[in-house]
């Protein structure tokens, strides 16, 4: 039996004058939009239509201080993902791995943080349940984390064992990291919203 | 060194300017927070300096700032349809203001 190679991996299509990763990826990130778009609506929407005083302001819930520090991780593993890449530019496995592996590792940390301020909110007895703030609060937060998670898992096979690639098939290999990375600026770029809707206003 | 290499060397230099910015925005989110200001104005400015984050990771990071047409083209489309989606139930709800 034959195999047959994906084309288009690395060189650009001359109609689209893109790889298809490249294009396959943006396409992906445009029903992201959407997606947490349809939630921020029912956020507006909820807020818009609660009764007047009802709605409380984020950080008389919330704790801002963990929420900033975590704003703080998450921009510096999108530069330390950036710099993944730009060491597959550099062919600099070294730098690679470590930039790869902290990046990795700020998604850990964003985590544990969240999971503090969690834990702290249902001892307090605050749950989805107990108001339309904190539903709209743990449905958005909940799915960006698990975003997070998705994203480390694909970041850590590119670190593990994805990284065979970079033996055999260098500018794919770059590739997927370019790929991996628009994801993970994405999520990036979620939480900018998320914190200021959220926490502090 | 490369050409090549002095390309990707001046990307890590803005890399590290915009990776600046973006904490020092932060705080000036936060800081906005404890100014004594009402609900329309305090939100408007807290969204303004999340779409000028937003745009420092979308441009530089994710380095739309020299993309492709195509690309621009997929954004603007969902820019569009992220819009309608955002004012559409927002529209509904003055309307039922009104009455």
């Amino acid at each position: 039996m034959s195999v047959t190679a994906i084309p288009y991996t690395v060189e650009p299509r001359p109609d689209t004058g893109l790889n298809n990763v490249k294009l396959g990826i943006w396409l992906f990130l445009a029903s992201e939009v959407m997606l947490f778009g349809a939630l921020f609506a029912s956020y507006i929407l909820l807020r818009v239509g609660a009764d007047a005083g009802t709605w409380p302001r984020g950080d008389s819930i919330l704790n801002v201080p963990l929420a900033t520090l975590n704003t703080a991780v998450l921009i510096t593993s999108s530069v330390t993902m950036v710099m993944a890449w730009a060491s597959c530019m550099r062919r600099d496995f070294g730098k690679f791995r470590l930039y790869q592996g902290l990046t990795v590792l700020a998604g850990f940390v964003f985590l544990g943080i969240k999971y503090v301020e969690y834990t702290s909110k249902f001892h307090h007895d605050l749950f989805p349940s107990t108001s339309t703030f904190l539903a709209i609060y743990f449905t958005l937060t909940g799915l960006h984390a698990l975003h997070v998670i998705g994203g480390m898992a694909y970041n850590a096979y590119l670190w593990g064992p994805g990284a065979r690639m970079w033996k055999s098939d260098l500018e794919q290999f770059t590739n997927r990291v370019e790929a991996s990375g628009l994801f993970w600026h994405f999520v990036d770029l979620v939480w900018i919203f998320l914190f200021p809707i959220l926490y502090l206003l | 060194m490369s050409a090549h290499d002095v390309d990707v060397d001046k990307h890590v230099r803005t890399y590290i300017i915009v990776f600046v910015s973006l904490l020092a925005l932060t705080l000036v989110t936060v800081a906005i927070s404890y100014l004594e200001m009402t609900t329309g104005p305090a939100v408007a400015l807290a969204l303004l300096v999340a779409t000028v984050k937003a745009s420092l990771v979308a441009c530089f990071f994710m380095h739309l700032i020299s993309e492709r047409k195509l690309i621009y083209l997929v954004l603007g489309f969902t820019v569009l349809f992220f819009l309608f989606v955002l004012l559409g139930p927002l529209a509904t709800e003055a309307n039922q203001v009104g009455v």
